[in-house]
């Protein structure tokens, strides 16, 4: 298989990992949603873990898509 | 991608390491306008207008991040804090705007990796050098977490140190990836719109059309995607001062 077309499949691949990461960032921001509507006072207090917990499994899913860029573009 | 490129404003790349680019005009204009901004806030009149209670409630809501995060202790960390705060959110914003209507085409200062980078390495640096001038060497207890048996002690301390020093390159990237993705997102959607038109008949511009609505939709995501990454940007800040002045 010449180089080029194993790159694209690469770069095809590390996306998927993308996609995990969709699945992380929705399972934050619905379980804050879930004990909020159940707690709607102390929600506000916890509106900065909220945030940090966002960060973090989104940071997950941009590795995935510098691991795409560089399968793509640095190797 | 010709959007990210970086380009000499006067004289060339190749000739000397000061040159004036494209990215060093844009973060002029930053300055420029947080002046403005901070200017405006600085009149001191008892019952503040409404510019000064803008600047007051931005300055507010940094503070409180901080006593939040750091304690009474944060006060001195507010300055660093509030310029990142501001000078990320400016960046990420001035990108968006639709200056191409007058013919001006903005570039994002945040979505080169080496202006992320510094300033990630400023607040790690400046996580050190306060963790190291309070504690001096009981600084390391930072990776010793209380009570661990000891042969959990012995895997536990390289994960520690190793997510330690993943941070500052955790900060850089977060906020270059997430801003260099939501660019390339709107011109993959753009391109869209401009094929669809030149490939006529009955279905280009109905591409076109719905190609055009997702811009609109994307556009939407990224503001907040910017204030959001802004936020992170300082709150994680505030998160790993504290963690260098109170040693958990």
């Amino acid at each position: 298989m010449e180089l080029l077309a194993a790159k694209v499949i690469g770069a095809g691949l590390a996306a998927i990992g993308v996609g995990a990461a969709a699945i992380g960032v929705g399972i934050v921001f619905g379980q804050f949603l879930n004990s909020a509507i159940r707690n709607p006072a102390a929600a506000d207090g916890q509106q900065g873990r909220l945030f940090i917990g966002f960060a973090a499994a989104e940071l997950l899913g941009l590795m995935a898509f510098v691991v795409a860029m560089i399968i793509l573009y640095a190797v | 991608m010709h959007q990210f490129q970086i380009n000499p404003l006067a004289g060339n790349l190749d000739g000397s390491p000061f040159v004036f680019t494209n990215s060093a005009l844009w973060m002029l204009i930053i300055l420029a306008l947080l002046w403005l901004f901070m200017l405006g806030g600085m009149k001191r009149q008892l019952v503040p207008g409404r510019w000064q209670a803008m600047v007051e409630g931005v300055t507010g809501f940094v503070e409180s991040m901080l006593s939040m995060s750091v304690g009474p202790q944060g006060r001195k960390f507010v300055p660093w804090v509030f310029t990142i705060f501001m000078f990320i959110l400016f960046a990420n914003l001035l990108g968006l705007m639709p200056l191409a209507l007058v013919g001006v085409h903005p570039f994002t200062v945040t979505s080169q990796f080496t202006i992320t980078g510094v300033m990630a390495v400023m607040s790690f640096s400046i996580v050190l050098i306060t963790g190291f001038w309070r504690h001096k060497l009981h600084f390391f207890s930072l990776f010793v977490p209380h009570g661990t048996p000891f042969l959990l002690k012995l895997l536990i301390v390289p994960i520690e140190f190793i997510s330690f020093m993943v941070r500052p390159f955790s900060l850089a990237i977060r906020l270059f990836v997430a801003m260099i993705a939501g660019h390339i997102l709107v011109e993959v959607f753009a391109n869209f719109v401009v094929q669809g038109l030149n490939a006529g008949g009955a279905i280009g511009p109905a591409i076109s059309a719905v190609s055009f609505v997702f811009i609109i939709g994307v556009m939407a995501l990224e503001i907040l995607v910017c204030a959001i990454q802004a936020y992170v940007f300082a709150l994680l800040t505030s998160l790993y001062i504290n963690d260098a002045v109170n040693l958990h």
